[in-house]
């Protein structure tokens, strides 16, 4: 079966060029990168110039950067490692839950949290922020893009906020990177996550980039790796997949960034809107990264969508992928003030590096159609076009 | 697929004669929801929709190489089953969910899930039979070739669109059949012992299950205590609640007399449950609402049937007839034991399933 793949905001395929890359670590390039014997000192220098790469794709210095095993270790680390008992966290109702849930940990151990809300684009408002400023406030938390709907936060903004309070600001930007130019000085972060997998390096392998000077606890005991900042042997296969693509991704924005992939998108979101009544962009008039289109089509169960796609090769997700076999609407779209049967009426396009334009042909093809039977056999759908 | 070996010998079956195959798993209900609170069981091991389930049915898929969708409907069941079970045994009857879930969830939301992803029919792992009859122009439910398996008693709500979207590949089988054709196609829980209780009531403690529910959403659970009173009238003591009681039982009555007293009758609108000897809980007659008929159009005379009144009761010999609008009036030919309002009552000619309804 022909199949295409539009769900690159869940995970997003290895390059060629990456996993060319990878490929001497998981032979003869075995060593431990703490040996001081040849092999060691091979490996070292791997993981050495990964970590330049990330540094140049973050506008960092390569002593910031930090790896970690992906996104969730990488906001754990910056969240529990800035902010003890008796701190105070602001952070946002659409955070993925890598940022929430860390943050609801804290409160249980004596921090407290405050969770700004978005408006009906999810953008947050920085004069919330502002407003929740404490004398204790020790961090803000607030994405760079959202995993569902793709959409951009204020974050330099944000920044000055809090340069002005002086506190320190991470940011997750797993679903920002190689998608939208990142640097660290104009964000104004402290602290700033990324993903191997989220740009076509492996899964397992991210980074925390830590501002010079900012404070911060491990969260792992063990030997003296990252400079005290992340104890564990590197995983170095991952760690030169993640230098290689942040290389790759950060040339193909020094070309101009991803035209060509927001025209695609644009195109897959104009030709199904054309196509399907009672749809909608979630996140329609803010900016976006290139690659992301969350649509509700109201009356559908996304589920079912979901399964009905796949079936006929298309693969997309009704928001973030471990959120499956959930019960609970997304937290993100119901942030956002959609009704809980529109959440659930959300399906996620999420474009890659790989996709070309048949792939938007042939998605053009089968969405609508794919709506139009779920609908015809929804009791709910009946019910609501007798009512009309 | 619930992750138990009749779905999963029905998926390989199916899949080896060469269907298109789909597996789904309906997640109804989280078991670690209660778990542990107002002295519900802490694990929930091997049960329906627990993680562990879920894990074999999706293992099986891949065995078998099909794809494999996990449903979420616990909204629906939650609405559809758990509250009505709760509401039911406040109002002093003895409810049966699964019945419930088979009218509300698996032959009506997974079979419109199945309809609106391209599949023809659905297939499940019930011992029950499904037939065509040319002669009646009518889909048929039947007994299966299993009769200790035999699951019609939960099925009788199914409609004629229902039960022509559905196919039963286990009703010519035995279990140990099945268990056999599991190890034959290599699945690994072919020795999977069977589920026995209510899927969501873990250890089978109802009246637990009610009290953490009823917790968990801020609910008091209605005060239905009230008085204990003979069949003639007496009241000889008080209860602390009439969904404590089930229609026959026994034990647990808190009161002692010379010979053994049974629940004769719970009255949900004085809160009385009414006691009495064995004799009194014989009766030949019942009614049933809501009835599916299945075998015919409409009931416009009385017929012979054999009516069965639970899960693990016998058919009994029993005129039935129309005596109202949503009533069906059954007439046994000999008193039957302790028949429970809240409860199915489901007509058989011989195999087949004529219909069914709740007993009033």
């Amino acid at each position: 079966m022909h199949r295409i793949y539009l769900d690159n905001n869940a995970t997003t395929p290895v390059l060629p060029e990456v996993f060319e890359a990878m490929r001497p670590y998981f032979g003869e390039q075995f060593g431990n990168a703490s040996s001081i014997h040849h092999h060691g000192q091979q490996t070292r220098a791997a993981v050495e110039d990964a970590r330049e790469s990330v540094a140049a794709l973050l506008g960092c210095r390569a002593s910031e950067i930090v790896f970690t095993s992906g996104g969730t270790e990488a906001d754990n680390l910056a969240i529990a490692g800035m902010v003890g008992a008796g701190d105070h966290v602001i952070t946002s109702s659409i955070e993925h839950h890598a940022v929430l849930l860390a943050c609801k940990h804290l409160e249980e151990i004596g921090a407290e949290v405050t969770v700004v809300p978005v408006d009906g684009r999810s953008l947050v408002d920085p004069a919330d922020l502002r407003r929740a400023l404490r004398p204790n406030t020790k961090l803000i938390s607030v994405m760079m893009a959202n995993n569902e709907t793709g959409v951009l936060q204020p974050v330099a903004e944000i920044g000055r906020i809090a340069a002005e309070a002086g506190i320190v600001f991470h940011t997750d930007a797993v679903q920002a990177a190689g998608k939208v130019a990142i640097n660290v000085n104009q964000i104004g972060c402290h602290a700033l996550s990324i993903s191997g997998h989220k740009i076509h390096a492996p899964q397992g392998v991210g980074a925390l980039y830590v501002r010079k000077g900012t404070r911060l606890q491990p969260l792992f005991y063990g030997g003296r790796h990252e400079r005290s900042r992340r104890a564990g042997t590197e995983n170095v296969p991952g760690i030169v997949g993640l230098g290689k693509a942040a290389q790759l991704a950060k040339e193909a924005l020094g070309r101009g960034g991803d035209n060509k992939m927001a025209a695609m998108r644009d195109r897959l979101q104009q030709g199904i809107l054309a196509q399907v009544e009672e749809a909608g962009v979630n996140g329609d008039g803010a900016a976006r990264v290139p690659n992301t289109a969350n649509i509700h089509f109201d009356h559908i169960d996304g589920e079912a969508m979901v399964i009905a796609l796949d079936l006929k090769g298309v693969a997309v997700s009704t928001g973030a992928a471990c959120s499956s076999g959930a019960i609970e609407p997304s937290h993100v779209l119901v942030a956002m003030g959609l009704r809980a049967d529109q959440a659930r009426a959300s399906i996620r396009f999420s474009l890659g590096k790989q996709t070309v334009a048949e792939d938007i042909d042939f998605a053009l093809a089968l969405v609508p159609e794919t709506v139009a039977r779920l609908r015809e056999l929804s009791p709910v759908y009946r019910k609501a076009a007798l009512h009309s | 697929m619930s992750g138990g070996v009749d779905s999963s010998t029905v998926a390989a079956m199916l899949r080896a004669a060469g269907h298109n195959v789909i597996g789904l798993t309906m997640q109804l209900w989280n078991q670690r929801r209660l778990a542990g609170k107002e002295g519900m069981p802490e694990s929930v091991q091997g049960r329906c929709c627990s993680l562990d389930d879920v894990y074999d049915a999706r293992r099986v898929a891949q065995q078998i190489g099909i794809p494999y969708y996990v449903v979420n409907h616990e909204e629906r069941f939650e609405r559809d089953v758990i509250r009505p079970f709760i509401e039911e045994y406040v109002s002093g009857r003895t409810p049966i969910p699964c019945s419930l879930c088979n009218n509300h969830l698996k032959f009506d939301q997974l079979l419109i899930v199945a309809q609106q992803i391209g599949a023809e029919r659905v297939a499940t792992g019930h011992y029950a039979r499904v037939a065509f009859d040319e002669v009646r122009g009518r889909w048929l439910l039947k007994r299966p070739a299993d009769q200790s398996k035999d699951q019609t008693y939960f099925l009788f709500g199914l409609t004629q669109e229902q039960l022509s979207r559905t196919i039963f590949p286990l009703g010519d089988m035995t279990k140990p059949e099945v268990r056999e054709l599991a190890r034959h196609h290599g699945l690994a829980l072919a020795e999977k012992p069977d589920s026995q209780e209510i899927c969501f009531v873990p250890g089978g403690d109802y009246k637990r299950f009610i009290d953490a529910y009823l917790t968990e959403q801020g609910e008091a659970l209605p005060d239905t205590a009230g008085d204990l009173v003979t069949t003639n009238g007496d009241v000889i003591g008080e209860h602390g609640g009439i969904h404590n009681f089930t229609v026959g039982q026994r034990k647990g009555l808190g009161v002692a007399t010379g010979s053994p007293l049974y629940v004769i009758q719970i009255s949900g609108a004085n809160k009385q449950v009414i006691v009495g000897g064995e004799e009194h809980l014989y009766s030949r007659t019942l009614r049933t609402r809501r009835v599916n008929l299945i075998a015919v159009d409409e009931l416009r005379e009385p017929m012979r049937v054999a009516v069965k009144i639970r899960h693990r009761h016998e058919p009994a010999p029993a005129m039935m007839e129309r005596t109202g609008n949503d009533e069906i009036l059954v007439t046994f030919d000999e008193p039957q034991r302790a028949i429970t309002p809240g409860q199915a009552a489901v007509f058989y000619d011989g195999d087949v399933v004529v219909g069914g309804g709740w007993i009033s």
